[in-house]
């Protein structure tokens, strides 16, 4: 269970992020606490993505900060100037801790399926390459697709580049886990494969944080969600509370949407 | 027109000499121009108009005259400048072969830069976002997953730039260099048989070429396992 005491593995206060005059995120704050495993919902153009990815700086928030496990991320937020980290070496270590799987898998397309799982462990983390490929067969094996470790990413189906994108960002050894929309790119009949993975991982006590469309996914497996709506946090709660007995107007109305 | 085969193998002969002075030619721009065009193209993708304007600039002016026009202008324009003449670089700049290696050089790398930026635009965004979410970045970034997807690009166009290059080098001949072009325009000039000596110069810039596609395939094939259909790289 989640230890309310102990230092968040992800903790955000007040994210601001614009595009342009465009405010997108209105000053998000959350708290990811050790094993917690976070759904996050929220029709299309909310926030969602962006605010997954102010987590690992692929978007740098305007304002607000983030602290991984503790370690806040060094911000140049100066107004008036594009944001960026101040140390590059930093975001670049906390990124390795918080592993991002994508909604189009990103797969190096130039490596075999073990090539990308090895790649982020020997040359950014310069772990030994014999133990990285060990783990790495072992992870495709938990995945399911280790007879598929010497192929291409091109010849795995959509559901089978999804296993091993987590698998690569799970070789990494994360503490954080972030997914922008796992199954959204798959076709119906391979999102159950991608979610039982994810389940597993779950159940493992691992934290994570899952944008995602998938609403019995998100009700079963999260300890707790958040509703996003125009960049804002509107709902948010354990699952089992905000499904049965939603406070906001909007989030039935998302969840009635969702579910017809 | 009789056929005179004695003719052919003494012109041919006589050709084969000049193709070290070619490939030199080809290759010592084609490795001076690679560095450069590299140089532009990374100015062309920087985001900074300063950078970017210079280097469009020099492939607009590169691109938009004759190879002749440019060897021409290297070969008789720079003597005119007294602070060339005076400078250390004098020694090379009046000598045809250093002038036809700086004009092949600074055109192939007007039109290298821009396959080169090609191949970088055409990384897939996501793969690189991917890299960046693993902790990659800078040099690392660039030599494992950038390069590597951006050079499968590269490679097509590029081996067409090195076949026009090999050809290109036949301008050599008109600044006095006696490379296989020159030998030819040479021995016409004593034997008046025209059709006969171009038609073997022909033969040997095509035998080079020949050779110079087939390792470009060698390598397209050779750096691109995953294209290849999946049973072939199965040990
Ligand atoms: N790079 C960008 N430049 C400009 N605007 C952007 C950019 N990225 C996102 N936006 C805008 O920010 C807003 C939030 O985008 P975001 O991708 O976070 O939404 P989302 O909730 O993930 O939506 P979806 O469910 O469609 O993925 C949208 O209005 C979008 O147009
Ligand atoms: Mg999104």
């Amino acid at each position: 269970m989640p230890d309310a005491t102990a230092t968040p593995a992800v903790a955000l206060s007040g994210i601001r992020k614009s595009y342009g005059p465009l405010e997108v995120l209105h000053g998000v704050s959350l708290e990811a606490r050790e094993g917690e495993v976070i759904s996050i919902l929220g029709s299309s153009g909310s926030g969602k993505s962006t605010l997954l990815r102010c987590i690992n700086m692929l978007e740098v928030p305007n304002g607000g900060s983030v602290a991984i496990q503790g370690e806040a991320i060094a911000l140049d937020q100066t107004p008036g100037r594009t944001p960026r980290p101040r140390d590059n070496a930093q975001v670049n270590r906390l990124r390795a801790k918080a592993a991002m799987v994508f909604q189009s898998f990103n797969l190096w397309s130039h490596l075999t399926i073990l090539e990308n799982l090895i790649e982020a462990p020997v040359h950014v983390q310069k772990r030994n390459r014999k133990d990285c490929l060990a783990e790495a067969v072992a992870l495709l094996d938990r995945v399911g697709i280790a007879d598929k470790r010497n192929s291409y990413p091109a010849h795995l189906s959509g559901g089978q580049q999804q296993r091993a994108a987590i698998a690569r960002a799970l070789a990494m050894r994360p503490s954080i886990m972030l997914f922008d929309e796992p199954t959204s790119a798959l076709d119906p009949e391979l999102v159950g494969e991608v979610l039982k993975v994810m389940r597993d991982l779950a159940a493992e006590g691992r934290t994570m944080l899952i944008v995602t469309h998938e609403m019995a996914f998100a009700r079963d497996v999260s300890t707790r969600t958040i509703f996003l709506h125009k960049g804002r946090i509107e709902e948010e709660g354990p699952p089992s509370e905000v499904f049965s007995n939603p406070r906001s107007e909007r989030f039935s109305q998302f969840i009635s949407r969702e579910n017809t | 027109m009789p056929f005179d085969l004695p003719f052919l193998a003494e012109s041919f002969a006589a050709l084969l000499r000049g193709i070290p002075l070619t490939l030199q030619l080809a290759a010592l721009s084609v490795i001076a121009g690679g560095f450069l065009a590299f140089a532009l193209a990374f100015m062309r993708i920087s985001g900074k108009w300063w950078l970017d304007a210079p280097a469009q600039f020099y492939i607009f002016v590169f691109r938009g005259t004759p190879l002749l026009v440019q060897i021409y202008i290297i070969y008789y324009g720079l003597s005119q400048f007294p602070m060339l003449r005076h400078s250390l670089l004098w020694p090379f700049l009046r000598e045809a072969y250093w002038c036809a290696v700086l004009a092949l050089a600074f055109n192939t790398a007007a039109y290298s830069a821009e396959i080169i930026r090609g191949g970088l635009l055409s990384v897939p965004a996501g793969q690189i976002e991917a890299a960046r979410a693993c902790g990659m970045s800078g040099h690392l970034l660039f030599r494992r997953i950038v390069m590597p997807l951006a050079l499968r690009q590269m490679l097509p166009g590029y081996s067409n730039e090195i076949i026009l290059m090999v050809k290109s080098t036949a301008l050599a001949s008109t600044i006095t260099l006696l490379e296989i072009t020159g030998i030819a325009a040479k021995l016409i000039s004593v034997s008046y048989r025209t059709v006969e000596v171009f038609v073997c110069a022909g033969a040997i810039y095509l035998a080079i070429n020949f050779l110079v596609a087939r390792l470009f395939a060698w390598l397209e094939y050779t750096v691109s396992p995953e294209t290849r259909r999946p049973e072939e790289h199965h040990a």
